[in-house]
């Protein structure tokens, strides 16, 4: 901070009440002030939890006091059964099926883009030839193409290749390399390298390709934790691709199931939001146990979500 | 010379005199030539990807507008009819609507929520970390959950809102299925994901030197004269930043549309992207909703350019060079 006379007696003062110094204030109004921060802090997170208690709190009522009026806030009993009921009971038997599907996606998707993305990425960062800043350029507009746009002919070829109803529209376009913020996140990753460890490699006779393989992936463990962490939750989530092209019930993703959740009777509100709740529950872990890198990769791209 | 003995040494395979032909070629290249064939090779799969992908289906999209392709049919060249039909199609007047209402009501609060909850945050409370995550949570949770979550939140007899409202004694509306409110309501499930911003904003604003602040307070700035001449001016390439993703997003809205309302009551919140889907997978009108798809991304386009031109008068970057 500033460094103030020794003889300027405000300062000495100040510097004994640094707050004093900074608002020029009596330290009732601050006092006030911090409260009242901390009062407006606690009411905006009050009102962000209230859709999430009132999730929990159906997901475990019995029907009639999902319906009860006055509204019954902590249910009494506590049905424990509808989460069973909702997730692998008779009415519902297939979520256990969506789950297996989705991570079958996710993984082969998530494969692919690694696989790809960081190939690309090292070529673009490390890889001399003519046109890379152009063609790069055109990899980060690919990034603001929005899906509606190719959603349509992407659907009629695969469809006139006979991909409906299969995980491979889904899986297929992640191997060539689809995800512009992928290979964004690796060739600004593999630039940071310093490049007395290529020449050394080089030098000890190594080509390219065994650069990239002994060296450039070993190293890139955190981009992996990166993508890995961002591109589950996308999956998890992901609702307009798999709807378009998996109409075969068994092939169902865990949203898609979410979406057409109905019971005999109709929805069955208490069931809906156990399973709303179970289905939300695998991305929240993830972001309590993963915040930084959550954080990280919405920090480089100014995205959030 | 050493590269031709090789090369016929090794064309005595037959296998190989195909290799021993490539490897002839490659012998015989610069260090720089070399490289850049393997740059070639690694990006080989992103080429391959985005004509497949990207650029085919884009150039496709272009091209099936001018047809009509019921998929069952072959299709067949209607040159600009699907224009004229489009110019007269009630539906995407109102879809565009919906969808600008949106867009013009949600992108702007959740900016501003967004800023002042970071500014909030950034006055060295304490607990930080708590506070950023619960502002941040529903930010991570997406899609149909949150939906069908916040269907059950609007609900008019006995969703949290309403029952909340009746406390303090006013009967709410019906939320999602009423003409007026289903709007308004979609712009308030939005603002609850405001906290997603604030990871952008604490990141701007501490990246303000607090050497300008020290400089401000000893001209005698008071704390709000300093919020408005020096946070907001520093704060507004970020800003702008998220301004602009913010209207490209939410202009294609289609989740929260097709599971909560479905584009009712009566087409009153028809979002333009679940138009597109409508004519598309449930008329089959491949080429209508082509057309459909490519006005919204001029909208999309012209609104990103005036965003850009108004960028002049209020976004202030540092290295600037008054060019106006």
């Amino acid at each position: 901070m500033l460094q103030m006379m020794p003889s300027d007696p405000v300062a000495a003062a100040s510097s004994r009440q640094p707050w004093k110094r900074r608002l020029g204030l009596h330290w009732i109004s601050y006092v006030c002030a911090r409260l009242l921060l901390y009062l407006v802090l606690g009411l905006g997170a009050f009102l962000i939890l209230i859709p999430f208690a009132w999730m929990i709190s159906a997901s475990l009522k019995t029907i009639d006091q999902v319906f009860a009026y006055p509204p019954v806030w902590i249910p009494n009993p506590v049905r424990w059964e509808n989460y069973r009921e909702a997730l692998v009971g008779s009415l519902h038997p297939f979520i256990p099926r969506y789950v297996a599907n989705t991570l079958y996606v996710a993984f082969f998707s998530l494969l692919g883009e690694i696989l790809s993305c960081s190939l690309v990425g090292f070529g673009f960062a490390r890889l001399r030839f003519p046109g890379r800043r152009w063609l790069f350029m055109v990899v980060l507009g690919t990034m603001a193409i929005p899906y509606y746009v190719v959603m349509i002919p992407q659907f009629i070829m695969f469809n006139s290749l006979g991909w409906r109803n299969s995980f491979k529209p889904l899986i297929v376009p992640r191997y060539f390399a689809t995800s512009g913020f992928a290979i964004f996140l690796f060739r600004q990753f593999f630039m940071r390298i310093s490049t007395e460890l290529f020449d050394a490699a080089r030098m000890d006779g190594c080509s390219t390709w065994g650069i990239f393989g002994r060296i450039v992936v070993p190293l890139s463990k955190p981009v992996f934790a990166t993508l890995l962490i961002l591109g589950f939750t996308f999956y998890w989530n992901d609702f307009l691709g798999p709807m378009l092209y998996l109409s075969r019930a068994r092939l169902h993703t865990v949203s898609i199931g979410l979406a057409f959740f109905r019971g005999i009777q109709g929805v069955q509100w208490n069931h809906l939001m156990a399973a709303s709740t179970a289905i939300m529950s695998p991305c929240i872990l993830l972001f309590f146990f993963f915040q930084r890198l959550f954080i990280q990769g919405v920090v480089v791209t100014g995205v959030k979500g | 010379m050493v590269g031709e003995r090789l090369a016929q040494r090794r064309s005595r395979d037959k296998v190989s005199r195909t290799r021993a032909f490539l490897g002839l070629r490659f012998t015989k290249m610069t260090m720089a030539q070399r490289e850049a064939l393997e740059g070639y090779i690694a990006i080989s799969p992103w080429i391959v990807g985005f004509i497949a992908f990207t650029g085919g289906p884009i150039l496709a999209s272009l091209f099936l507008s001018f047809t009509r392709w019921p998929l069952i049919e072959p299709p067949e060249f209607t040159g600009l009819q699907n224009l004229i039909r489009l110019a007269g199609d009630p539906l995407v007047g109102q879809a565009l609507k919906v969808t600008s209402l949106y867009t013009f009501g949600s992108v702007p609060l959740s900016i501003i929520l967004g800023f002042t909850l970071a500014l909030l945050l950034n006055q060295r409370v304490k607990g930080l970390a708590v506070w950023r995550t619960i502002y941040y949570l529903p930010a991570v949770v997406s899609g149909v959950a949150v939906a069908v979550v916040w269907v059950w939140v609007f609900q008019p007899e006995f969703g949290v809102l309403n029952t909340l409202l009746r406390y303090i004694g006013i009967e709410g509306p019906n939320w999602l299925f009423s003409r007026t409110w289903v709007i308004p309501s979609l712009i308030l499930m939005s603002l609850w994901g405001a906290g997603g911003g604030i990871i952008i904003y604490l990141s701007g604003l501490q990246g303000i030197p607090t050497e300008i602040y020290e400089a401000a307070s000893i001209d005698g700035a008071n704390a709000v004269r300093r919020l408005f001449s020096i946070t907001v001016p520093m704060m507004t390439p970020v800003l702008f930043l998220q301004l602009v993703l913010g209207f490209i997003g939410s202009f294609q809205v289609f989740t929260s549309a097709y599971i909560m309302t479905r584009g009712g009551p009566g087409n009153a919140s028809l979002f333009y992207v679940l138009y597109i889907y409508r004519n598309a997978f449930q008329y089959f009108e491949m080429g209508y909703a082509c057309a459909l798809s490519w006005v919204l991304t001029l909208v999309i386009v012209a609104v990103t350019l005036l965003l850009f031109w108004t960028a002049r008068f209020w976004v202030f970057y540092e290295v600037e060079v008054g060019e106006f």
